[in-house]
Protein backbone atom coordinates (compact mmCIF):
# COMPACT_ATOMS: atom_id res chain seq x y z
CA UNK A 1 0.00 0.00 0.00
CA UNK A 2 1.82 3.19 -1.17
CA UNK A 3 1.77 6.26 1.40
CA UNK A 4 -0.82 8.85 1.62
CA UNK A 5 -2.61 10.65 4.60
CA UNK A 6 -6.17 9.71 5.36
CA UNK A 7 -8.57 13.12 5.57
CA UNK A 8 -11.60 11.48 6.95
CA UNK A 9 -12.65 8.17 8.88
CA UNK A 10 -16.32 6.80 8.76
CA UNK A 11 -16.70 4.96 11.25
CA UNK A 12 -19.44 2.42 9.79
CA UNK A 13 -18.89 -0.38 12.71
CA UNK A 14 -22.30 -2.22 13.56
CA UNK A 15 -24.07 -1.04 10.63
CA UNK A 16 -24.98 -4.02 7.67
CA UNK A 17 -25.49 -3.73 3.87
CA UNK A 18 -26.27 -1.28 2.78
CA UNK A 19 -25.56 1.04 5.42
CA UNK A 20 -21.84 1.36 4.78
CA UNK A 21 -22.09 1.98 1.08
CA UNK A 22 -24.95 4.41 1.55
CA UNK A 23 -22.59 6.22 3.94
CA UNK A 24 -19.60 6.02 1.89
CA UNK A 25 -21.06 7.73 -0.79
CA UNK A 26 -22.66 10.41 1.80
CA UNK A 27 -19.05 11.28 2.77
CA UNK A 28 -17.35 11.17 0.00
CA UNK A 29 -20.10 13.90 -1.30
CA UNK A 30 -18.70 16.17 1.20
CA UNK A 31 -14.60 15.63 0.52
CA UNK A 32 -12.42 17.27 -1.95
CA UNK A 33 -11.54 15.36 -5.21
CA UNK A 34 -8.17 13.75 -4.41
CA UNK A 35 -8.85 13.03 -0.59
CA UNK A 36 -8.87 9.82 1.15
CA UNK A 37 -11.56 8.39 3.05
CA UNK A 38 -10.71 5.64 5.69
CA UNK A 39 -13.97 3.85 6.46
CA UNK A 40 -13.78 0.87 9.39
CA UNK A 41 -15.95 -1.65 9.17
CA UNK A 42 -16.76 -5.04 10.82
CA UNK A 43 -19.61 -6.27 8.36
CA UNK A 44 -17.75 -8.70 5.63
CA UNK A 45 -19.67 -8.13 3.33
CA UNK A 46 -18.32 -5.02 2.98
CA UNK A 47 -15.17 -6.09 2.17
CA UNK A 48 -16.21 -6.90 -0.92
CA UNK A 49 -18.85 -4.79 -1.57
CA UNK A 50 -16.88 -1.20 -0.86
CA UNK A 51 -14.39 -2.50 -3.35
CA UNK A 52 -16.90 -2.96 -6.24
CA UNK A 53 -18.42 0.41 -4.77
CA UNK A 54 -15.45 1.92 -5.72
CA UNK A 55 -14.88 0.86 -9.44
CA UNK A 56 -18.78 1.51 -9.83
CA UNK A 57 -18.18 4.62 -9.01
CA UNK A 58 -14.83 5.31 -10.24
CA UNK A 59 -13.12 6.12 -7.11
CA UNK A 60 -9.84 5.02 -6.74
CA UNK A 61 -9.58 2.08 -3.84
CA UNK A 62 -6.29 2.59 -2.15
CA UNK A 63 -5.61 -0.44 0.26
CA UNK A 64 -7.74 -3.15 2.43
CA UNK A 65 -6.61 -3.73 6.01
CA UNK A 66 -7.91 -6.43 8.42
CA UNK A 67 -6.88 -5.32 11.99
CA UNK A 68 -8.77 -7.67 14.74
CA UNK A 69 -12.51 -7.59 13.72
CA UNK A 70 -12.31 -4.32 11.94
CA UNK A 71 -11.74 -3.71 8.41
CA UNK A 72 -9.84 -0.79 7.07
CA UNK A 73 -10.98 0.13 4.00
CA UNK A 74 -8.90 3.57 1.89
CA UNK A 75 -10.69 5.59 -0.57
CA UNK A 76 -9.30 7.93 -3.38
CA UNK A 77 -12.18 10.47 -4.33
CA UNK A 78 -12.17 10.78 -8.16
CA UNK B 1 -22.02 11.98 -11.75
CA UNK B 2 -18.94 10.61 -14.18
CA UNK B 3 -19.09 8.19 -17.32
CA UNK B 4 -18.97 5.13 -15.65
CA UNK B 5 -22.32 5.49 -13.85
CA UNK B 6 -23.82 7.58 -16.73
CA UNK B 7 -27.35 6.66 -18.09
CA UNK B 8 -27.78 3.85 -15.16
CA UNK B 9 -30.85 3.82 -13.23
CA UNK B 10 -33.14 1.32 -11.39
CA UNK B 11 -36.79 1.20 -11.78
CA UNK B 12 -38.89 -1.02 -9.04
CA UNK B 13 -42.42 -1.81 -9.21
CA UNK B 14 -43.83 -2.08 -5.34
CA UNK B 15 -46.67 -4.16 -6.17
CA UNK B 16 -46.38 -5.72 -2.44
CA UNK B 17 -47.40 -4.17 0.62
CA UNK B 18 -44.98 -6.28 2.78
CA UNK B 19 -42.86 -5.54 5.04
CA UNK B 20 -39.91 -7.77 3.83
CA UNK B 21 -40.98 -7.18 0.69
CA UNK B 22 -40.70 -3.10 0.88
CA UNK B 23 -37.76 -3.29 3.11
CA UNK B 24 -36.05 -5.60 0.12
CA UNK B 25 -36.99 -2.58 -2.11
CA UNK B 26 -35.54 -0.37 0.05
CA UNK B 27 -32.35 -1.84 0.16
CA UNK B 28 -31.99 -2.20 -3.17
CA UNK B 29 -32.57 1.26 -3.81
CA UNK B 30 -30.40 3.30 -1.25
CA UNK B 31 -27.00 0.97 -2.69
CA UNK B 32 -28.11 1.53 -6.32
CA UNK B 33 -28.69 5.72 -5.13
CA UNK B 34 -25.07 5.44 -3.53
CA UNK B 35 -23.61 3.71 -6.54
CA UNK B 36 -24.82 7.11 -8.61
CA UNK B 37 -27.76 5.50 -10.21
CA UNK B 38 -30.83 7.45 -10.70
CA UNK B 39 -33.77 4.86 -8.47
CA UNK B 40 -36.93 5.35 -8.96
CA UNK B 41 -39.63 3.39 -7.34
CA UNK B 42 -43.65 3.01 -8.31
CA UNK B 43 -45.80 2.28 -5.92
CA UNK B 44 -48.82 0.07 -7.28
CA UNK B 45 -51.53 -1.83 -5.79
CA UNK B 46 -51.04 -3.34 -2.50
CA UNK B 47 -47.42 -1.25 -2.61
CA UNK B 48 -49.40 1.97 -1.90
CA UNK B 49 -49.97 1.07 1.68
CA UNK B 50 -45.76 1.06 1.83
CA UNK B 51 -45.93 5.47 1.40
CA UNK B 52 -49.76 5.99 2.76
CA UNK B 53 -49.65 8.82 5.59
CA UNK B 54 -50.43 7.04 9.19
CA UNK B 55 -54.41 7.64 10.60
CA UNK B 56 -57.29 8.08 8.93
CA UNK B 57 -58.79 4.81 8.71
CA UNK B 58 -61.90 5.15 6.41
CA UNK B 59 -61.05 6.37 2.97
CA UNK B 60 -62.67 6.63 -0.12
CA UNK B 61 -65.89 7.60 -2.18
CA UNK B 62 -68.01 4.61 -1.63
CA UNK B 63 -68.92 1.79 0.63
CA UNK B 64 -66.50 -0.97 -1.00
CA UNK B 65 -63.55 1.69 -1.34
CA UNK B 66 -63.93 2.49 2.09
CA UNK B 67 -64.68 -1.24 3.56
CA UNK B 68 -61.12 -1.89 1.21
CA UNK B 69 -59.39 0.74 2.67
CA UNK B 70 -60.24 -0.10 6.31
CA UNK B 71 -59.26 -4.04 5.98
CA UNK B 72 -56.18 -3.08 4.18
CA UNK B 73 -54.86 -0.54 6.58
CA UNK B 74 -51.50 0.22 6.85
CA UNK B 75 -48.30 2.54 6.70
CA UNK B 76 -44.83 1.76 6.94
CA UNK B 77 -44.73 1.64 10.60
CA UNK B 78 -47.91 -1.28 10.35
CA UNK B 79 -46.94 -3.70 7.78
CA UNK B 80 -47.53 -7.43 7.75
CA UNK B 81 -44.83 -9.98 6.67
CA UNK B 82 -45.26 -12.20 3.56
CA UNK B 83 -44.31 -15.30 5.69
CA UNK B 84 -44.74 -15.83 9.51
CA UNK B 85 -46.75 -12.86 9.94
CA UNK B 86 -48.57 -14.42 13.19
CA UNK B 87 -50.97 -12.03 13.59
CA UNK B 88 -48.13 -8.84 13.79
CA UNK B 89 -46.22 -11.14 16.15
CA UNK B 90 -43.77 -11.86 12.89
CA UNK B 91 -43.03 -8.12 12.09
CA UNK B 92 -42.99 -7.39 15.70
CA UNK B 93 -39.97 -9.71 16.08
CA UNK B 94 -38.54 -8.92 12.85
CA UNK B 95 -38.12 -5.17 14.06
CA UNK B 96 -36.30 -6.43 16.99
CA UNK B 97 -34.32 -8.64 15.13
CA UNK B 98 -33.11 -6.17 12.37
CA UNK B 99 -32.82 -3.30 15.00
CA UNK B 100 -30.21 -5.78 16.75
CA UNK B 101 -28.27 -5.88 13.42
CA UNK B 102 -29.04 -2.24 12.94
CA UNK B 103 -30.86 -2.40 9.34
CA UNK B 104 -32.71 0.43 8.92
CA UNK B 105 -36.16 0.52 9.57
CA UNK B 106 -38.77 1.23 6.54
CA UNK B 107 -39.15 4.92 7.70
CA UNK B 108 -35.67 5.22 8.32
CA UNK B 109 -35.24 3.38 4.43
CA UNK B 110 -38.17 6.20 3.22
CA UNK B 111 -36.40 9.24 4.46
CA UNK B 112 -33.03 7.90 3.85
CA UNK B 113 -34.14 7.05 -0.39
CA UNK B 114 -35.40 10.36 -0.30
CA UNK B 115 -32.42 11.95 0.69
CA UNK B 116 -30.19 9.88 -1.74
CA UNK B 117 -32.82 11.23 -4.85
CA UNK B 118 -34.82 7.90 -5.17
CA UNK B 119 -38.05 9.15 -6.50
CA UNK B 120 -41.64 7.76 -5.62
CA UNK B 121 -44.08 7.63 -7.96
CA UNK B 122 -47.67 6.56 -6.88
CA UNK B 123 -49.98 4.67 -9.17
CA UNK B 124 -53.38 6.40 -10.23
CA UNK B 125 -55.20 3.92 -11.60
CA UNK B 126 -54.85 2.17 -8.14
CA UNK B 127 -55.52 5.20 -6.47
CA UNK B 128 -58.34 6.25 -8.48
CA UNK B 129 -59.81 2.01 -7.85
CA UNK B 130 -59.09 2.55 -4.06
CA UNK B 131 -60.30 5.82 -3.72
CA UNK B 132 -57.15 7.39 -2.61
CA UNK B 133 -55.86 11.06 -3.25
CA UNK B 134 -52.51 11.89 -3.18
CA UNK B 135 -52.78 13.50 0.17
CA UNK B 136 -52.97 10.20 1.38
CA UNK B 137 -49.64 9.90 0.40
CA UNK B 138 -46.77 11.19 2.44
CA UNK B 139 -44.33 13.91 1.20
CA UNK B 140 -41.79 12.06 -0.31
CA UNK B 141 -44.02 11.08 -3.34
CA UNK B 142 -43.87 13.97 -5.76
CA UNK B 143 -45.81 12.76 -8.87
CA UNK B 144 -48.84 10.30 -9.39
CA UNK B 145 -48.34 8.18 -12.86
CA UNK B 146 -49.83 6.44 -14.77
CA UNK B 147 -48.21 3.20 -16.85
CA UNK B 148 -47.21 4.59 -19.92
CA UNK B 149 -44.88 7.23 -17.39
CA UNK B 150 -43.56 4.29 -15.65
CA UNK B 151 -42.96 2.37 -19.08
CA UNK B 152 -41.10 6.04 -20.38
CA UNK B 153 -39.27 5.91 -17.15
CA UNK B 154 -38.02 2.03 -16.98
CA UNK B 155 -37.11 1.88 -20.62
CA UNK B 156 -34.46 4.05 -19.89
CA UNK B 157 -33.36 2.47 -16.94
CA UNK B 158 -31.09 -1.03 -16.98
CA UNK B 159 -32.25 -2.45 -13.79
CA UNK B 160 -36.19 -2.67 -13.71
CA UNK B 161 -37.06 -5.19 -10.67
CA UNK B 162 -41.04 -6.04 -10.53
CA UNK B 163 -41.72 -6.49 -6.49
Amino acid sequence: MADFSVDRTLDARGLSCPMPSVKTALALEQMDMGQVLEILTDDPVSKKDLPVWAQSTGNELLGIKEEASTIKIYLKKA
Amino acid sequence: MNELVKNKGVTIVLFSGEMDKAIASFVIATAAASMGMQVNIFFTFWGLNVIKKEGGLIKGQNWMQKMLNMMNYGHAKKLALSKMNMAGMGPAMMKIMMTQKKVPSLQEFIKMAHALGVKFYPCEMSMSVMGLKQEDFIDECKEVIGAVSYLSIAKDSNINLFI
